[in-house]
């Protein structure tokens, strides 16, 4: 079995795995960094939100093959030293009901902000689509982005 | 709504001092935690008082409040602690919230549905365990300061002497106060006493969930732990006829395949190892079940042509649209739902020569218990069953079969594993929303409705377990929200046909009004139109009998400015339900865009009784709206042969932020006992919506998912 060398949240870690095993499961059952979840498999649902090279990708449809020097941050250091804008805006507008697709929305919403720190609606329906949260709290979403890009 | 004679039943028990000499409180319900060990349970626990506290007082002034219901989102961590917290006065700063595991009797029922964490016994019995900690604080304050009880009170975590300037903080009090017994019936607070209920305090999870800390079932990791997922019959119903386990075997990781009652288990080193190798099991499943949507909607049909059980009965509807000069008739039809939580079912289970370990992310914390203690022999005590953060809840995750696959997988490879469905697997094998028709008949005369009629066809919830609920051959469930209407109508008949179509059918976020209510608040449009009066009007003329209803409708017609200039392009409609101890009326605005409906605006008004929580109050209804946009827009399971058609969100669509409209909500103030939250807000979105449609393009959807006509869907 293939060996990876890869960067996540600025560490190396060597892994063993297939050359086709998605990202998402060699985060979580691998490397053990559970906080990136699996909900669909298939890019559809955003769950699997990670970044790299700060770019939103889709986790479970990224093979470990395809990733390369490439840094991955996960949810689990998307800020160092306390919670960074985004989560502080989710955390004050309460937008977690059951919380599962929350660290992808986390991951998509701090990209967008990365690249543009000004969105409009308009920005945000089409950076924020690909993520599914079946409790419905687009619309605390949707503010807590505006709240976090106010605060820079 | 609070049985008073079964709160006299209500028996405290002590369970001694806490480590370090604090107060540990108690309160249970002797009988009123029923092991649903098949997970068939009561869809409103409106009837059964089920406390659900557990409260640790420490002397250093900390609080520890277990919390018995399982969190899916709708924040019992947080709200369940601040009932008990404000009848006790405590320092919510001090107040710890902890998820209880599972215990046959300690916690009342956990079973987590029917919005019922709050409403009806909970509330009562989590505020008495506050209010008789309280008392028995001030009791040992009055002996502390050797002053009459009568002159002390009590304020975030102290007892004051007002007279004397001095106070003694809980902590100091809580070894003196474990000693004293409890008291029989203590004093409740007047709603205007609470100092956290109805306040938006800090949830107490916010932050776990967006760091990725807060530990899903799916999360567990134990050590040693083998992942594991299930081959399921692709048939409904069906079972494993024959497979050939070589190549599932041959996929790098996997270690063992093994049969379980419900399919084939394969166990690996990770979770996509084991998905890996159910892809590449050969499994001939084999099943009698060959129906397809079509030959359910004509069966249902059929049922519709002969009466069925009388469920409701006022004066003669019969006679009544007999003597009619005209009626209105129409047929309405939903179909089958799945709930895809966010979070595909799993569970993860250590099975030991003398005792079990549980992780579930279940609404049903007793259930697993009580699967897990069959299926291994064990006592139910050598069973231990954590309660994880659940990934939506719906209902789905009332039943514990997915706690029966990783007992049963853990028992046979020896060691803990965890089982994840995949998302196809767990859109297979759910416990579908049921597929139903309604035939309505009504007759409206001077711009009154006179006569009402509406047949029910479906099947009962757990159709394939013999399921069915309520005497009289009717399903309580399946004619929810038909029955429950509110409207006065003087000839009034509803009767229901029973379905035995073996589609597995379970509860889904709001049960029978998901469905019903659309059907019901669609036709009640059909009629006011029929009657030549506007759709609010009609409404308002038949709720004469429930003051709170009009009301709501009367807010939410304010909010919209109702009869006002609506927008170029869009049309509005109205729907009203109540639900699970809820009032909830909605008003939608929609447009038709390339040729679909699209919703822009959604003005809701609610009267829950007392609430809790304004924040999590307000994200619950909005979130049920969404709930059911995606139901009224997209929702739709299909069977073909047997077979579940569907199999992930690409094919079973999500309502997604594009789709988000802008949505006020206002929730009444009101001294009632509480109400539910979680689901009255789902049923009268589907109708808003399609009664909105029906203003702007004049063509009334009968059948869910809304899929407009080419002349609707061009624009007219």
């Amino acid at each position: 079995m293939p060996t990876y060398a890869i960067r996540v949240n600025g560490e190396r870690h060597q892994v063993e795995a297939p050359a086709e095993m998605p990202l998402l499961w060699v985060l979580r059952d691998l490397i053990g960094l559970t906080g990136t979840k699996y909900g669909c498999g298939r890019s559809q649902c955003g769950a699997c939100t990670v970044q790299l090279d700060g770019s939103p990708v889709r986790s479970c449809g990224l093979r470990i093959s395809r990733v390369g020097d490439r840094s991955i941050t996960t949810i689990e250091g998307v800020s160092v030293g306390g919670l960074n804008a985004v989560q502080r805006a989710w955390v004050a507008a309460e937008v977690p009901q059951c919380g599962y697709c929350q660290p992808g929305q986390v991951m998509a919403a701090t990209a967008l902000l990365t690249e543009n720190p000004n969105p409009t609606d308009a920005d945000i329906d089409e950076a924020m689509s690909g993520n599914i949260c079946r409790c419905g709290t687009y619309q605390r979403i949707r503010q807590a982005i505006h709240t976090a890009a106010e605060e820079g | 709504m609070t049985n008073v004679q079964k709160l006299d039943r209500r028996e405290f028990v002590k369970l001694g001092a806490a480590a370090g000499g604090g107060l540990l409180l108690g309160v249970s319900f002797p009988g009123s935690a029923r092991a649903d060990a098949l997970g068939i349970l009561t869809p409103d626990g409106a009837e059964v008082f089920h406390p659900n506290a557990f409260i640790r007082l420490d002397t250093d002034g900390s609080l520890t409040i277990w919390c018995g219901k399982a969190d899916m989102g709708q924040g019992v961590r947080t709200s369940l602690p601040m009932i008990v917290a404000d009848e006790m006065d405590a320092d919510w700063s001090r107040v710890t919230s902890v998820q209880a595991d599972a215990h046959p009797s300690k916690y009342g029922r956990q079973m987590t549905v029917g919005s019922s964490s709050v409403r009806g016994g909970g509330w009562m019995g989590l505020r008495q365990a506050g209010a008789a900690a309280r008392e028995m604080l001030v009791a040992a304050g009055a002996a502390a300061l050797a002053v009459p009880r009568s002159e002390l009170r009590t304020e975030s975590g102290s007892v004051i002497h007002e007279r004397s300037g001095r106070s003694l903080g809980y902590g100091e009090l809580a070894s003196a106060a474990a000693e004293l017994p409890v008291p029989e019936s203590p004093r409740l607070k007047s709603p205007d006493q609470f100092t956290l209920i109805g306040t938006p305090v800090p949830q107490v999870d916010s932050t776990p969930k967006v760091t990725g800390e807060a530990t899903f079932g799916i999360d567990v990791r134990v050590p040693g732990m083998l992942f594991a997922t299930v081959a399921k019959p692709m048939i409904l119903g069906g079972s494993l006829e024959r497979m050939d386990e070589a190549a599932a075997r041959a996929v790098p990781g996997v270690r063992h395949v093994v049969r379980i009652s419900s399919g084939v288990a394969v166990v690996a080193d990770n979770t996509w190892a084991a998905f890996e190798g159910a892809n590449a099991l050969e499994c001939q499943w084999t099943g009698d079940f060959t129906m397809s949507s079509l030959d359910i909607t004509r069966h249902n049909e059929r049922l519709l042509e002969s009466a069925g059980a009388i469920a409701r009965e006022e004066g003669n509807a019969g006679a009544a649209l007999a003597a009619a000069a005209e009626t209105v008739e129409a047929t309405y039809e939903v179909p089958y739902l799945a709930h895809a939580t966010m979070e595909p079912m799993n569970c993860t289970a250590h099975v030991q020569a003398d005792r079990c370990e549980l992780w579930a992310p279940t609404q049903n914390p007793q259930g697993a218990q009580s699967t897990a203690a069959r299926l291994t022999g064990l006592p139910i005590e050598s069973v231990t069953a954590h309660v994880t953060y659940l990934g939506c809840g719906w209902g789905r995750r009332s039943r514990p079969d997915f706690v029966e696959d990783a007992v049963e997988t853990a028992m046979a490879v020896g060691g803990p594993v965890q089982v994840v469905w995949s998302r196809e697997e767990d859109m297979r094998n759910d416990q579908y929303r049921p597929a139903s028709m309604i035939r309505f008949r009504g007759a409206v005369a001077g711009g009154r409705l006179g006569a009402f009629s509406a047949r029910v066809a479906g099947p009962p919830l757990g159709v394939t377990d013999g399921g069915g609920r309520g005497g009289g051959g009717v399903d309580r469930n399946a004619v929810d929200g038909v029955v429950s209407m509110t409207y006065t109508i003087p000839n009034l008949l509803v009767d229901y046909s029973r379905s035995n179509v073996q589609v597995p059918t379970g509860y889904w976020r709001s049960v029978g009004p998901s469905g019903n209510t659309f059907m019901v608040e669609s036709f009640i449009d059909e009629l006011a139109l029929a009657a030549g009066v506007d759709p609010l009007e009609f409404r308002l003329q038949m709720l004469g009998d429930h003051p709170r209803m009009k009301h709501v409708l009367e807010v939410v017609a304010d909010m919209a400015d109702w009869g006002g200039s609506v927008p170029a392009g869009r049309g509005r409609g109205i729907g009203i339900v109540e639900d699970k101890g809820g009032i909830v009326a909605q008003i939608a605005e929609v447009s038709v865009d390339e040729g679909e409906v699209r919703v822009h605006r959604v003005w809701c008004a609610a009267d829950c009784g007392q609430i809790i929580h304004p924040g999590i109050v307000d994200a619950q209804l909005t979130g049920s709206i969404v709930t059911g946009l995606t139901m009224a827009l997209y929702g739709e399971i299909t069977i073909e042969n047997g077979r579940v058609v569907q199999s992930n969100f690409h094919d079973y669509q999500m309502l997604r932020m594009r789709g988000m409209p802008r949505v006020a909500v206002h929730v009444v103030d009101s001294r009632e006992d509480p109400g539910g939250v979680g689901e009255p807000a789902v049923p009268a979105i589907a109708p808003a919506v399609t009664n909105a449609v029906f203003a702007l393009t004049g063509e009334r959807i009968r059948k869910l998912p809304i899929r407009l006509s080419q002349e609707a869907a061009s624009g007219r």
